[in-house]
């Protein structure tokens, strides 16, 4: 595992002068994953924040060959591209060894990707898939989506008289979806635990296979807090249970970082303007509801680690 | 720069050169600009892994500085530095005082 001296002599992939927002989470991920990257990699965006954001006409901030067709079929794209390259390399046209990353939002993959993914993934394309998950529809104006929380607000969801909670549904749990799919590797991860998400990716990469990586994604836009408070909010999102960082690996679930005291949820949602309504005394049991359905989801992954919260 | 009519560019419109947006300078979004403390940094590089922009310099392990022509100064290198050795100068402050804040200069 190389140290942050020795990764900061790497070069970056990403560029400077993309237009993500100030202390964007989205930025910070990418720039993450990157810098794990060994051999040459090819990378395609669903769209999304980090696709509009990166590549405004006439730039680009991608240093390596990118891709973007459209909202739904990053993976389906990305395994084309991987499937066209095993083709050129059994012509012996390529003789390069190269690795292929699909990005892809909450949106473009909880929501709108997730058929093209499931079937890239059961055609056992080997491609890496990473789904920064910022929770909501942040790159056209905070709409919900399914990774969207119970009980926050976004401007779809807003909580008001008639629905006090704003957001009545569970997020889905994509991480256990991929992980029915039985691929060799499936991981979440999150950016204030560099080593951890870097090592992820390495491991990732190295499975000769499709895998996925889920990364929380804090938005200051879209969750209500100061741009600089991004890395603080993903920390308390692992400590306090809402984001557990654990990884399946052909099928052997093992929990990466078992926070040693967890921490209150109430502590991550009072970092967030999203959750506001949910601390009022007269909402207590949409907050009460909110803890009982993080605690059992992290309840559940434990249990598959054999372990106790 | 003369606009391109559709025969100069690209077919698809593909950008033939990677990583040009570092040509776009977001700087100019910045209110508040990131200055550093000498003496207290020692360089553990964590402004630098959790930075969104690529904007803090690292020259041989060593922290050198920051991009000002790119930094949008969203403020987490001075949140995440363990030793409180970044602090965020509202720009216009900076100016009034300017080479007296710090010994870092440039940027926009």
């Amino acid at each position: 595992m190389p140290s942050l001296k020795e990764l900061s002599k790497k070069e970056e992939l990403i560029s400077r002068g993309h237009r993500l927002c100030p202390g964007c989470g989205a930025g910070i991920i990418v720039r993450q994953v990157l810098l794990a990257t060994d051999v040459p990699v090819v990378a395609g965006c669903a769209t999304g924040c980090l696709e509009v954001a990166t590549t405004i006409y006439p730039y680009t901030a991608w240093k390596i060959p990118w891709i973007h067709s459209a909202f739904e079929n990053v993976a389906a794209t990305i395994s084309g591209v991987e499937t066209a390259y095993r083709a050129l390399k059994k012509k012996g046209k390529i003789d390069k060894d190269i690795r292929f990353i699909a990005f892809g939002g909450d949106g473009g993959t909880y929501d709108i990707g997730i058929q093209s993914l499931s079937g890239a993934i059961e055609r056992g394309h080997r491609m890496l898939y990473i789904c920064y998950d910022n929770e909501a529809y942040m790159n056209t104006g905070i709409q919900r989506s399914s990774a969207s929380p119970m009980g926050c607000h976004t401007t779809t969801t807003p909580p008001g008289k008639a629905i006090p909670q704003g957001k009545s549904e569970n997020r889905k749990d994509l991480t256990q979806i991929i992980a029915a799919h039985h691929i060799p590797y499936v991981a979440q991860a999150c950016p204030a635990f560099h080593m951890d998400l870097i090592r992820k990716v390495q491991k990732a990469l190295s499975v000769d296979g499709p895998s996925f990586i889920n990364i929380l994604s804090p938005c200051p836009r879209g969750w209500r807090y100061p741009a600089n408070k991004t890395i603080e909010i993903a920390k308390l999102a692992v400590l306090t249970g809402f984001w557990p960082l654990y990884e399946v690996e052909n099928g052997k679930y093992r929990i990466t970082y078992k926070p040693r005291k967890r921490r209150p949820l109430r502590e991550f949602l009072e970092a967030q303007g999203r959750f506001k309504h949910l601390l009022r005394e007269e909402n207590k049991q949409f907050l009460e509801r909110l803890e009982r359905e993080v605690e059992e989801r992290e309840r559940e992954i434990f249990a598959k680690a054999g372990e106790q919260i | 720069m003369k606009e391109k009519g559709w025969k100069d560019i690209p077919i698809g419109g593909l950008i033939l050169e990677a990583g040009n947006a570092e040509r776009y300078l977001t700087g100019s979004w910045r209110t508040f600009r990131p200055v550093v403390n000498e003496e207290k940094c020692t360089d553990c590089l964590l402004c630098w892994i959790y930075c969104p922009d690529g904007s803090v310099i690292v020259e041989d392990g060593k922290r050198k500085g920051f991009h000002y022509d790119h930094c949008k100064g969203c403020g987490i290198c001075a949140d995440v530095c363990p030793f409180g050795a970044i602090e965020m100068v509202e720009e216009s402050k900076y100016r009034e005082g300017a080479g007296k804040v710090s010994s870092e200069k440039g940027g926009r």
